[in-house]
């Protein structure tokens, strides 16, 4: 074959190569969306993450702000401290609440991020007072149980009382 | 019987014997190809060439395969998933199956039947009509000239043919889930989005093709190499090439995600 031809066809084999590595990168991993922009961060301390992991996305309104850099265990309150990376385009107010939601029943789970209403703003390195621990299926069921059995119990002893 | 029991020992230990002298030329050939680096890409041309008939030629079976391959697991992740209520992430299923194992480990299959068999032939052909010998005779080493351009372009190729394939699969697979199932295709996207990790997905799946791409091409090449110069020898060879590729890819795939899932 022509010389020119074969480096023509190399040429567009490399050059669909690089595409499918690129498309992969972004449209499939997605690789803009971790790492778009300027970021600050700041930090929270949870008495549970349930099952939080590095990577998992913070919301606000539902809508992605952040996500979450990094979690390490506070061995000095026995706390989870959530290192959280903001995008730098959002300010949030100094009374903002961090909580741990579910996506769905089963799905992963995220930080759900509230405004509050001091007029001063997060600064990176600061740290959300307000949170509120993921919600442990199984402390939700033994709870219910618990009450359920109090319950019974005490309109039993009421019965008698009659 | 005493006789039949050494002459089974005796093959035995010929086999183990020739087996370690096959890893042992096999090494040998690899330590070759490295001396020659520089020298192979100081002739940019050759490496060319060979990726034009190694990568180039492969192209259509890689991604008419891959978009097959793709539509199936769309098909069959939908059966399942739907079960569970849950077909909106037949995108992630697709992808991961895709980027991390079908991509690399089909491709590089594929790869030791198209391109690999074309370099045994090639190169116990050349062997068989001694133009090897007479390379070396005119002072030109037939490491330099013949095998190493073949290996680099195999190098250089299988990542490439992997990545094409992982992307013409996940597209198949959006073909069969969106316009043909139904499932919605901004939940396709997102939902694949969200679980596909660049670092842990993708680029150890680049990663393990280029180290089927280094194992194939250096199979085939030394089963070329070592042919012995006759019509059955090279037609033997051929078929190991298929045979041990294989086995050496799935093997390799076993340990390469024990170590990339274990770390």
């Amino acid at each position: 074959m022509e010389r020119t031809t074969i480096d023509l066809w190399v040429g567009v084999f490399l050059a669909l190569g690089l595409a499918a590595i690129f498309g992969l990168a972004l449209k499939v991993g997605n690789l803009t969306s971790s790492n778009v922009g300027e970021t600050y961060t700041v930090t929270a301390a949870f008495e549970n993450i349930g099952g939080l992991k590095p990577h998992a996305p913070v919301k606000s309104a539902g809508v992605v702000i952040g996500r979450v850099d990094g979690i390490v265990f506070d061995s000095k309150d026995y706390e989870a401290k959530v290192t959280i990376k903001l995008d730098k385009r959002y300010q949030f107010s100094k009374e903002t609440s961090a909580s741990i939601f579910t996506a769905g029943l089963l799905g992963e789970q995220y930080i759900g991020l509230e405004t509050g209403y001091d007029e001063e703003k997060l600064q990176s390195g600061d740290k959300i007072k307000h949170t509120q621990s993921a919600v442990v299926l199984e402390k939700m069921i033994s709870q219910f149980l618990y009450n359920k059995a109090s319950d019974t119990k005490s309109s039993d002893t009421s019965k008698a009382a009659e | 019987m005493f006789k039949g029991l050494q002459g089974a020992l005796s093959s035995l230990g010929h086999r183990v014997i020739e087996g370690i002298w096959r890893i042992g030329a096999g090494a040998r050939l690899f330590s070759y190809i490295c001396f020659y680096l520089p020298e192979s890409f100081k002739r940019p041309r050759l490496i060319v060439r060979e990726i034009f008939s190694t990568g180039v030629l492969s192209l259509l079976i890689i991604i008419v395969s891959a978009f097959f391959v793709g539509m199936v697991l769309g098909l069959q992740g939908y059966n399942t998933l739907q079960k569970y209520g849950s077909s909106e992430s037949i995108g992630v299923l697709v992808a991961l199956s895709l980027v991390r194992e079908l991509g690399p480990v089909v491709t590089a299959l594929l790869f030791a039947g198209r391109a690999g068999t074309a370099i045994t032939a090639e190169i116990g052909l050349m062997k068989a009509t001694e133009q090897l010998s007479a390379m070396e005779m005119m002072a030109v080493s037939p490491v330099a000239r013949v095998i190493a351009p073949r290996f680099w372009a195999g190098v250089i190729s299988m990542p490439i043919l992997a990545a094409l394939f992982s992307m013409v699969g996940v597209l198949g697979g959006y073909f069969v889930a969106v316009p043909i199932v139904g499932v919605d295709s901004g939940a396709f996207w997102s939902q694949m989005q969200a679980s596909v990790d660049f670092r842990d997905d993708i680029v150890n799946g680049v990663m393990k093709s280029l180290v089927f791409g280094v194992v194939c091409t250096m199979i085939a090449l030394f089963e070329g190499y070592d042919a012995p110069p006759t019509a059955e020898g090279v037609s033997r060879a051929t078929t190991r090439t298929v045979v041990n590729s294989s086995l050496a890819v799935l093997g390799l795939d076993f340990i390469l995600t024990a170590l990339m899932i274990g770390a």
